[in-house]
Formats: structure tokens, C-alpha cells, sequence
């Protein structure tokens, strides 16, 4: 019967330090099926996905090609073996046209050693492909002229050239238009009639349920259950994904909520312009806000701190309207950042820990413009001795630390000022469990001081075990508020998914 | 940081030994004076570059600053009779505000640094030599300074006044660079723009502020330079100095990616160059290898660098 098979997965682990990516996941497709892989932000899809790339190499298992068994796979193995993939980023040339990206590294040429582009030949091979796909584009199309959708199609004509038996999709309509989406399925229909393999990935369960033919539910790397056509359902995808108890985490606040410290009243980022947001965080609170990637939730931030200019709204701090241009507005505000990607945005890793403490805040300790050492290593003694930070000295350079105390050089830089609203975007991604509880400390801490914290986290247990509130986000806009009695996995991935979907696709702007 | 410093000192200290073994006559006191002075007027204006590589920008525009500022000069000297104490700073504040359309177009407009001063490059010595009709221009016969003269040309002891010039600079720079609010704020620009605007730096103010120091001390190279040449013909006069300026900073630690610097670093780096002229002078090797020896001493310099770093970092491990 494996014979049948076309790819096939035995129990394939993958373990980096201290976290277990994938556990012994096993599952299969076959010729002309479309499988689709769902799971929560982490749940393990990006990993085995860059093992059926020949990216990343398993720490244990087997992948069966045509019942021939690998331990793991290059990625010309996976070439060879007839697997394409159709990014989420997209990995075009936009500077060339469609012909060329299709074909890139195996142009015709001709002129003996000149090796010339055969510019002919080059499109010969790729207008059939096009055609095939129903595109409404040419060959010689620069690429740069092409929408999202177009260029998605343009992956999948290279996937077609490659002669792909199994083409994988991540989250290829997380950027597209409700149109442009009902003409992806059609292609992959097509696909699936040619005898082609599609695994999809997304996080949109109603386009799985239009083109799945099977579900594999992955949660915390492993593989927590499989549907077949007829089960395939709204109801029973998100039963899968979630299954926790996950209060655990959770400390109590010391004071009563206070009074609203920061409002956002018509609040639109430049990323989602068509979306009016309304917000308040409360001094003494911790909101969480939840939602899948790429709901707009970063964007948020960056225009609440200054980074983006918004495209418009209003900003209230302690009931008065406030204008937030650049950072430097936002820090005088008394209004923090702890950024998403802490080695490129939050720290400058060849500073020493004192110099990147007090970079945010240096004319403070500076008598006139001359920096006086004297203060501002002590202020750093303190910090570091106040969040525990695990460092030799305070000279040590920043990059030669571990995550956790890179966060926490972040968070010191910050409270040697006095914050009123400290956002922490994933302020545990790629932190060891010990230093993780740390944080969720300083950061109930800083609520019971009275500070508003507003905590962007794509970790279910976190956001569950962490927050007094939860504000999903979903496609640019606020899909719902949550009270602690309310909180559960399903109740959050619900707002986070949305229930309806379809519908409002519609307005969906790419 | 320091370390480099240290080295590039012993390279200096090791030159000169075996130069002034080779010929006696390097360490002269007519010889070293000359040569200190070289080194005070090509390293006023390094120390401008140097700011602009740690922002991890370059400025090419210097060398034909220096042909349009002293052109500039020299006639509101001559054909507008203007005090020298007023068009002192008049010059200065011309490099000034050149410096600061450098700052704004790499800033505000988000021009490429090379672009931007390769087209000032262009666009300086273009004017010079359409102001001038191509000619030399020099002072009238008999016209003096004094003052001026002393302060730019003149020696006390015979340490030439550029070089105490250059050093003072050096020092008040040293301070700016490396004890200021501002010097860090400079590096943390040039390590992380990102990070340090998420802490708040205004970074545009802070590039635009490092060009402004080079076109300053830009324009305060020319007058010396004018003092030093008496004449200037615009098609020549500063050609490749920008260079000079980038290879003392680069010699002196500056790293083109940006972050990496010190000012004595560059100190020692114009040094360093300067006694490489004169190596090629004193020892008689053909003065048409001048820039050849140049380029291969700081070719080999920064590959020597290269390879301690890597081994010291090979060593940690």
C-alpha cells in the first residue's frame, strides 16, 4: 500500500536546543491529493516544511520518496525528487520579468562557452506554462508590474517547470484579495486533476475546507489528529488545535485595575489603512493581544511608538490628545518599546550592557554633553542587579549574552526612566523557560506599579497564562475582547481565525 | 580598539627606525618638521572623514572642496579686500553649510552617502574652474598677512603651527567622539540605525551632524592648504585628498561599515601616511611609486588586521 504513496513521513523528530521542534510527526499525501497541514503560530509547519526543502535536516525519522527511504533530504534531493514550493515570502527576482524568474538557474543558452540566454527558447518553454495556469500576464512581464496573486502564480509556473509532483503552499493566500483567492483554489483544483500533490498550509480554515481532501492538526510539534473529507469542518479543526489547561502561569495582580492611561480612538496603521482601531490600555493591566501572524499586531506597535507614522486616528495619554511622530516623541511620553526582533531593533550587540542600558536615556546622566561614567554605571549596577542580569560585568558586550539577559538589557534600558505604557512585542521568543517566568514577573511588576502593559504574543500559553485581558487581532483589525473567565484556547483562536471568514475577505485590501 | 592603536603606534615607531637607519636625514629636525607639517594639513581634514565612516557613510567631496573654498578664499582676500579675520570664518562657514547639503541629502532624502559626495566631487572642481576661467589663482605681489601667515605657515620652535593646529582639533574631537552624548550616540548610528532609533536617537540629525563636522573641517583644511600653496590652480589643487583622508581613517581603525573608530586611531593613521611620502622621498625610490607604496602598505595593514581579529577570535573559542 506504501507503494501508492507518493511522500511519506515515519515519526520524524527534530530537536534544536532545549526545544523539541517536531515529535516523531508521521503523515503522508498521494498522487493528486491536496493535504492540508493546520496549527497554531509555532505548532512545527515552517520546521517540516524546511525538511521537505532539504533546509534543515531531522534529528530522527525517515522520509519515504516512492517507498525509497532518507534519512534527510538536500535541497537538490528534494528537487530531484519532485518537491516545489510556493513561499510566503515570495523568492522573486522583480527586477526581472516572469520568464526569467521561471527559469532561473537553468536558462537555455546557446553561443558555446558565452553561454547567451536563448531569450526564444527561454519563452517557448515558459508562455505553455502560463497558459496552462490561465494567467493574465505574458512571459516577458516584468515582474515588478505583477500583483501579489499574480506573482504567487508565477511561483507556481515555476513549480510546474521543475515537473513538481508535490507542491507545497504556505499560507499562499494570506495576502490576497477574496478574488484572487477563489482563483488560487481553481489552480490548485487543476493541479490536483493533473495528478499533482498540493500541500497547503493556512490559517483560513474555509479555504481549507473548500480544497482539503485530508487535515493533519499539528500542536507543539507533533500530530494531534487527522480529518478526512467528510469530517473536514470549522468546528472540529479548532478542537484540534487547541486542548490545554494553561492558567497555570498566571500571577494575580496586587491593585485594582486603574484608570485608562493610553486610548487609541480611530486608530489606522499604514499597513492596514482601511482599519479603524479602538483601544485602551488601563494602568495596573496586562492586555494581551493575540492573533496569527501577520494580523497587524507589530504594525500596531511600531505606529504606537512612533516607528510607523500612522495613517490616522487619535492618540490619548491620561485623557489628552498626544501626537507621536518618531520614537523620541513615544520615550518622552513615557511610552516604551520592547521590540519584536530585540538583536536588530532592541539592542546594539557590540555595546557593552551599561552603554546599551543607558542609550535610551544618556543626556540623563550627562553634565552638559559629555557623558560622566560615573552615573551612569552605577545606574547600570543597579539594573542589573534589580532584573538579575547574568553578566560578568557590566562591559561585557551585549551580543555575548544569552536571550534572556539580552531581553532583560532591553527591559533595564527602559526602567531607568519612569514608563506609563510599556508594550512588549513576543517578549519571550527564543528564551529559555527560566528566564521566561522572569519576565512574566518584572512584567506583573511593572502593572502593580501602576504602568499599562500591553503584551503582542503568538504563544497561546503565554498569552493564557499571562494577560488580565486579551484583545485578539485578526486581518488588520480588532476581532475581540476577552475577560479572564472567558479565556480559553478555542475562545482565542475563534477571534483569531474568525468564524466567518469568507465573508469578510471581501474587504480584505492587499 | 585600543589595541589597534597600540599596533599601528609600533608600525610607526618600526618605520621610522629603519627609515631613519636607512637615512639619517629623516630625522632631521628641517625633515621632521616638513613632515609634521604634511601631517597636520592632511590630517585636520582625515578627522572629518573619519566622523563620516563611523556613521558608515563616506565623503569624496573634500578634496574638491578644498579647490573651490581656496579659490573662494584667496579672492575675497585679493579681489574683495576683506579682512582675513572675516574671511576666515567665512570659508569655514561655506564648508559648513556644504557639509550640511551632504547631511541633508543622505538624510532627509535618502540619497546614498558615495552619491551624493561623488556628485559634490564633480560639481566643486566644476565651479572652481569655471570661477577661476581655468586660471591660477594666487595673491598679488607683495600682499602679506602676517597674522595669518604666523597662524597657518608659521612655527614655534620649530613645531609648524598646522600640526599644533591638528592636534588641538584632534583632542576637542577626541572629547566630542569619544566622552560626548553625541560620539555615542555616533556609534550606536553607525553599529545599529535601528536600534538606536527604537531607543530614541534622532539618527538623521545625527549623520547629517557628522557631515556638517567634515564640511567644517573641510573648510578649515582649505585655508591651510591655500596658506601652504600661496597659489591655487582648480584643475589640481586637492586632487585624491579625500583619499588621503579615507585611508588615514581607514589605516586608524575606521571601519567602512561603520561603528568602528577612534580619533587616535586617525591620528596615527595621517601619520603614518605622511612618513610613507617621505620614506619614498628619503630612500630614493622613484617618486612615481608613491601611490603604489601607499596602496600596498594599507592593503597589507588592514589584512594584517584582518587576521589578528580573526585569530584572537579563533583564540576565545
Amino acid at each position: 500500500m506504501s507503494a501508492e504513496r507518493l511522500l511519506e513521513l515515519a515519526s520524524v523528530s527534530k530537536t534544536y536546543p532545549g526545544v523539541k521542534a517536531l515529535d516523531r510527526v508521521s503523515l503522508h499525501v498521494e498522487r493528486g491529493e491536496v493535504l492540508a497541514l493546520i496549527g497554531e503560530n509555532g505548532a512545527g509547519k515552517s520546521t517540516l516544511m524546511k525538511i521537505l526543502g532539504g533546509v534543515v535536516e531531522p534529528s530522527g525519522g525517515a522520509i519515504r520518496i516512492d517507498g525509497a527511504e532518507h534519512a534527510a533530504l538536500s535541497v537538490a534531493g528534494a528537487m530531484a525528487a519532485g518537491i516545489a514550493f510556493v513561499h510566503q515570502e515570495l523568492n522573486l527576482f522583480d527586477n526581472l520579468d516572469v520568464a526569467a524568474n521561471v527559469m532561473i538557474g537553468r536558462e537555455p543558452v546557446f553561443g558555446g562557452p558565452l553561454k547567451l540566454v536563448d531569450r526564444k527558447a527561454l519563452e517557448a518553454r515558459v508562455t505553455p506554462l502560463l497558459q496552462r495556469l490561465g494567467v493574465d500576464f505574458e512571459a516577458r512581464t516584468p515582474i515588478a508590474n505583477l500583483s501579489l496573486a499574480q506573482r504567487q502564480l508565477v511561483e507556481i509556473a515555476k513549480a510546474l517547470s521543475l515537473d513538481a509532483r508535490i507542491v507545497i503552499m504556505d499560507e499562499p493566500t494570506s495576502s490576497l484579495t477574496a478574488s484572487e483567492t477563489a482563483r488560487l483554489l481553481k489552480v490548485i483544483a487543476e493541479l490536483k486533476a493533473a495528478g499533482v500533490a498540493v500541500i497547503f498550509i493556512s490559517h483560513r480554515l474555509n479555504e481549507v475546507e473548500q480544497c482539503a481532501d485530508r487535515v493533519v492538526v499539528l500542536r507543539d510539534g507533533a500530530v494531534v489528529g487527522g480529518l478526512s473529507r467528510h469530517e473536514i469542518g470549522h468546528e472540529a479543526m479548532i478542537r484540534l488545535m487547541i486542548g490545554r489547561d494553561l492558567r497555570a502561569l498566571y500571577i494575580p495582580p496586587q491593585r485594582p485595575v486603574g484608570e485608562a492611561v493610553l486610548e487609541i480612538a480611530g486608530f489606522r496603521t499604514s499597513a492596514h489603512p482601511s482599519h479603524a482601531l479602538d483601544l485602551a490600555l488601563h494602568a495596573g493591566e496586562i492586555l494581551g493581544m493575540a492573533g496569527l501572524v501577520g494580523a497587524g499586531r507589530t504594525e500596531l506597535a511600531c505606529a504606537l511608538f512612533g516607528v510607523d507614522t500612522p495613517a490616522g486616528g487619535e492618540v490619548r495619554l491620561a485623557g489628552r490628545p498626544v501626537t507621536i511622530r518618531t520614537p523620541r516623541d513615544a520615550i518622552d511620553h513615557g511610552i516604551f518599546l520592547i521590540p519584536e526582533d530585540r538583536k536588530r531593533s532592541g539592542l546594539v550587540l557590540e555595546f557593552s550592557v551599561n552603554e546599551n542600558i543607558s542609550l535610551a536615556n544618556l543626556m540623563a546622566f550627562a553634565s552638559g554633553a559629555l557623558i560622566g561614567s560615573g552615573a551612569e554605571r552605577r545606574n547600570a549596577e543597579e539594573r542589573k542587579a534589580a532584573l538579575d542580569i547574568r553578566t560578568a560585568s557590566i562591559d561585557t558586550l551585549v551580543g555575548t549574552l544569552s536571550g534572556g539577559n539580552q531581553q532583560k538589557v532591553v527591559l533595564a534600558k527602559w526602567l531607568s526612566m519612569t514608563p506609563k505604557v510599556v508594550i512588549f512585542d513576543e517578549p519571550t521568543r527564543g528564551i529559555d523557560v527560566g528566564s521566561k517566568s522572569e519576565i512574566y514577573k518584572l512584567m506583573r511588576g511593572l502593572a502593580d506599579d501602576g504602568v499599562a502593559v500591553l503584551m503582542i504574543s503568538s504563544d497561546m500559553e503565554e498569552v493564557i497564562g499571562v494577560s488580565d485581558r486579551i484583545v485578539v487581532m485578526r486581518e488588520g483589525r480588532i476581532g475581540g475582547f476577552l475577560e479572564r473567565t472567558a479565556f480559553s484556547e478555542e475562545s482565542v483562536m475563534r477571534l483569531a481565525v474568525g468564524q466567518r471568514d469568507m465573508q469578510e475577505a471581501e474587504n480584505v485590501a492587499c | 580598539m585600543l589595541k589597534k592603536d597600540l599596533g599601528l603606534f609600533l608600525l610607526i615607531v618600526v618605520v621610522g627606525v629603519v627609515v631613519a637607519i636607512l637615512n639619517p636625514r629623516f630625522i632631521s629636525p628641517i625633515n621632521l618638521a616638513n613632515t609634521a607639517n604634511l601631517v597636520g594639513l592632511f590630517g585636520l581634514f582625515s578627522i572629518g572623514e573619519g566622523f563620516v565612516i563611523i556613521t558608515g557613510g563616506i565623503d569624496l567631496a573634500i578634496g574638491s572642496m578644498f579647490a573651490l573654498l581656496g579659490v573662494i578664499f584667496i579672492d575675497l582676500l585679493v579681489t574683495w579686500r576683506v579682512e582675513w579675520w572675516l574671511a576666515v570664518p567665512i570659508i569655514v562657514a561655506c564648508g559648513v553649510v556644504l557639509g550640511a547639503v551632504h547631511g541633508f541629502l543622505v538624510t532627509r532624502l535618502k540619497l546614498q552617502p558615495f552619491i551624493v559626495t561623488l556628485c559634490g566631487l564633480l560639481i566643486y572642481r566644476g565651479v572652481a574652474r569655471y570661477y577661476t576661467n581655468d586660471g591660477t589663482a594666487g595673491f598679488e605681489f607683495g600682499q602679506s598677512f602676517p597674522t595669518l601667515e604666523w597662524m597657518t605657515a608659521g612655527r614655534t620652535f620649530g613645531v609648524p603651527h598646522s600640526f599644533i593646529v591638528f592636534l588641538l582639533v584632534a583632542l576637542v574631537m577626541g572629547v566630542l567622539l569619544h566622552r560626548s552624548v553625541f560620539g555615542r550616540y555616533l556609534f550606536a548610528v553607525g553599529k545599529n540605525e535601528e536600534a538606536a532609533r527604537y531607543s530614541g536617537i534622532r539618527t538623521g540629525r545625527i549623520i547629517a551632524a557628522a557631515y556638517v563636522i567634515s564640511g567644517g573641517l573641510a573648510g578649515l583644511s582649505s585655508i591651510y592648504l591655500a596658506m601652504y600653496t600661496r597659489s591655487i590652480s582648480p584643475a589640481s589643487h586637492g586632487n585624491f585628498y579625500e583619499l588621503y583622508g579615507i585611508a588615514a581613517a581607514v589605516l586608524g581603525g575606521c571601519s567602512l561599515r561603520g561603528g568602528e573608530g577612534s580619533i587616535l586611531g586617525i591620528v596615527l593613521g595621517a601619520i603614518l601616511l605622511q612618513m610613507l611620502q617621505n620614506l619614498v622621498n628619503l630612500l630614493g625610490i622613484p617618486s612615481s611609486l608613491n601611490f603604489a607604496v601607499m596602496g600596498t602598505v594599507i592593503l597589507i595593514g588592514v589584512l594584517a588586521d584582518q587576521q589578528l581579529t580573526r585569530l584572537r577570535g579563533r583564540r576565545r573559542l
